[in-house]
């Protein structure tokens, strides 16, 4: 017996229940998607030690050992005063709260004019447009090429569904706060989002992902995001969950022609989190770029997959990930980039930057380039590192404490990232958390 | 002020400085020369507190404290201040939060409230009036690409706004143009005080034509083997280090 039989039977059986609480809805081309999806994580379950994607994050034991015999609620008594610290107050947005996976529009609240974005909750959506929502869900992301994404899929309900008209600028950002309130007890959630972005439209969509409660918590969010022609879109993720949280996060990406993606990753809670960052660029001039960013104290256990799939000629990408490993924590990058046999003259540009706080800590880096074309600018680095001794000193030798000295320089490492986005307050926020986290950690 | 004996100290076991002896008062300014490699940024450093380097023997006593006890912001908050001689570019450290930290310890350091950000503007126009530095260089990163000549003024305008009482500046004027040389000596003088002392090293009786120094030493082989006035170093200017050379090895001999 596999160690991890027992929580793929949970989860299946969390399905039939599932099933069974859809009554009437269960049918039609969304439950014809899921049954499917059941199937192939039925026969697959979790990924084997041995899997080569999940080489370094046993995904499935870690859920054994948190989740395997819990009594699984969705219940939380969280109200406007309980979630009021997590919003950005200080951003002009739209923020949509939800909690252990389900909206909650009382709690959230829309801005932008409907001429500009629609935003609905992804089960109102598919009842007012079932083919267009199935189609969608179905062509975006095949549930064959990963557990997550399988077990996602089968219990697909409830999550955002956006859809920026051709040429809408959407103004204010839209900030998704997903919070896991575990304090009930045990609680997964399985958000799935479906972002639809129209030619030569802007927008930009943070996902914020926040936990309260004692038990364990499992969010296996999926997020799917199709960039029109022109399209620009700039997209955060920004993960502050607590120890006891597991999360799988993943976001698949597809962009047309002259369009621009962005996606900015910052890590800086959660006991296990697994990122997988797909982009595939179906046409000709596009610019993708990935930023990372990942903090890590105690045991946590972050890992990055990013691929990025060069498929036509004149196109590039940018990857700068970043992070820092204090204690017994794990960092873990793998970054693909495929540049295609067509995909002439693209310029695909990877780095990773690490700085081990401790000798327990540890990062396990791979860059992956496979190359079929031949007139290409690819470059790729990884450098693992300590603290400048050197620039400590300079600090000092000016009055400023070892330890000011220290987070003065991980901030400055850190901050790298988050210094480009463009929107302050937001940039804002971001830095507070990181700054929070330096004084915690240092 | 500051009080140095038999100060020995070696890097990776190798022996660096071995013997300095060396008394700066209040109101001085003392010249250290020498020939490359003789140990004078190595001296620097000991007293700066640059951990790579042990001490192996001597003392260091600076306003009666043991210096050599102290950690390296705890002599600068003391009043020491070391201009590098090769001051080290730190990316994403922005000049005036860096500035504003280490003021606002140090005072913290003596007992002196933080200053506010409208008085901490107002110290940093004045002092950069005094060295002429340019407001777009502090609106950058740490030194980051900053020219030669931009590091070293930099380190003499970190010099005024700290206001040290003992200053080592590790040939600050290597780099320097001549209108810079002139500029950043003149900052220097105008930031003596009968209250706080000068330490400068340098190859160049150039430097000493504006910064005048009250004691010439040559330091050679981690030992000061000759002090003198001004006037040594216009000598050495003249003759170059062979004469004492000859003279520090035969008395060994
Ligand atoms: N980290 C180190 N490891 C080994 N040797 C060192 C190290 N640092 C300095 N030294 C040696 O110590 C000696 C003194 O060096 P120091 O930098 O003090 O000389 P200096 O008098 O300042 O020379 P210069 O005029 O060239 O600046 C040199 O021989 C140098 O090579
Ligand atoms: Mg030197």
């Amino acid at each position: 017996m596999s160690t991890t039989t027992d929580i793929k039977s949970s989860f299946i059986s969390q399905y039939r229940e599932f099933e069974k609480s859809l009554n009437g809805s269960a049918k039609g081309p969304l439950h014809q998607l899921r049954k499917e999806a059941m199937g192939i994580f039925e026969e697959t379950g979790f990924p084997h030690a041995k899997n080569e994607e999940y080489k370094y994050s046993n995904i499935g034991k870690a859920l054994e050992k948190q989740l395997a015999g819990q009594a699984i609620t969705q219940a939380s008594s969280l109200d406007a005063a309980g979630v009021q610290p997590f919003l950005f107050d200080e951003l002009e947005a739209n923020q949509l709260v939800f909690i252990n996976g389900q909206y909650r529009p009382e709690l959230s609240s829309l801005i932008s004019n409907n001429s500009e974005v629609v935003i609905k909750e992804l089960s109102e959506a598919y009842q007012e447009q079932p083919e267009l929502v199935a189609n969608a869900l179905s062509k975006e992301a095949n549930p064959a090429t990963d557990a997550f994404l399988a077990l996602n899929t089968a219990f697909v309900q409830h999550g955002i569904f956006l859809h920026v008209p051709d040429k809408a600028v959407v103004s204010q950002p839209i900030v998704l706060h997903f919070i896991s309130d575990s304090s009930r007890g045990t609680t997964t959630s399985q958000p799935r989002n479906l972002f639809l972005i129209g030619k030569s439209a802007q927008i930009s969509v943070v996902e914020a992902f926040h936990s309260v409660g004692e038990q364990s918590s499992f969010t296996n969010i999926v997020t799917t995001i199709d960039v029109k022609e022109n399209a620009q879109v700039d997209y955060f993720k920004l993960q502050t969950e607590q120890d006891n949280s597991l999360q799988v996060n993943t976001t698949q990406v597809q962009q047309e022609a002259n369009s621009r993606f962005t996606a900015t990753t910052i890590t800086l809670g959660g006991g296990l989190v697994r990122n997988n960052l797909n982009i595939a660029q179906n046409a000709s001039n596009i610019e993708s770029n990935m930023f990372g960013l990942y903090f890590l104290h105690g045991k946590q256990h972050v890992d990055n997959h990013t691929v990025v799939d060069h498929r036509k000629p004149h196109c590039q990408s940018n990857e700068l990930y970043k992070g820092i490993m204090d204690d017994a924590s794990t960092g873990v990058f793998n970054g693909k980039i495929f540049v295609r046999q067509e995909a002439q003259k693209t310029n695909a540009f990877q780095s990773n930057k690490n700085i081990l706080l401790s000798d327990n800590a540890t990062i396990n880096t791979k860059p992956q380039l496979e190359i079929w074309a031949d007139d290409v600018k690819c470059s790729h680095g990884a450098t693992t590192g300590q603290i400048d001794e050197e620039q400590v000193f300079y600090l000092r030798a000016r009055g400023i404490s070892e330890e000011s000295a220290r987070a003065m320089l991980l901030y400055a490492f850190a901050a790298d990232i988050i210094d480009q986005i463009s929107i302050e307050p937001l940039k804002a926020r971001f830095l507070k958390f990181l700054s929070d986290k330096l004084q915690t950690q240092i | 002020m500051l009080s140095i004996n038999n100060l020995q100290a070696s890097i990776n076991g190798e022996p660096i400085l071995k013997g300095i002896n060396l008394e700066v008062k209040a109101g001085e300014v003392h010249a250290i020369m020498g020939p490359n490699g003789s140990g004078k940024s190595t001296l620097a450093s000991v007293l700066a507190g640059r951990e790579e380097y042990e001490v192996t023997g001597g003392t260091a006593t600076f306003k009666g404290k043991d210096l050599l006890d102290l950690a390296p912001e705890d002599r600068a908050r003391e009043g020491v201040f070391l201009a590098f001689q090769y001051p080290i570019e730190i990316p994403g450290v922005s000049s005036t939060n860096f500035l504003k930290t280490a003021i606002n310890q140090v005072r913290e350091y003596r007992g002196q409230a933080p200053l506010d950000a409208v008085s901490f503007l107002k110290i940093v126009k004045e002092k950069m009036k005094l060295v002429e530095i340019d407001q777009s260089l502090l609106n950058r990163s740490l030194n980051e690409g900053f020219s030669g000549g931009e590091k070293k003024r930099n380190e003499i305008f970190q010099m005024a706004m700290l206001e040290p009482t003992l200053s080592i500046l590790d040939e600050t004027d290597s780099g320097l143009d001549i209108d810079a040389l002139r500029i950043v000596a003149n900052g220097v003088n105008k930031l003596k005080r009968p209250d706080n002392a000068t330490i400068v090293v340098t190859h160049y009786q150039r430097l000493l034509d504006y910064i005048v120094p009250d004691f010439v030493h040559v330091l050679y082989k981690g030992r000061i083997v000759k002090s003198g006035t001004k006037e040594l170093a216009l000598e050495l200017e003249e003759r170059g280090y062979d004469w004492i050379k000859e003279e520090a090895d035969n008395i060994k001999a």
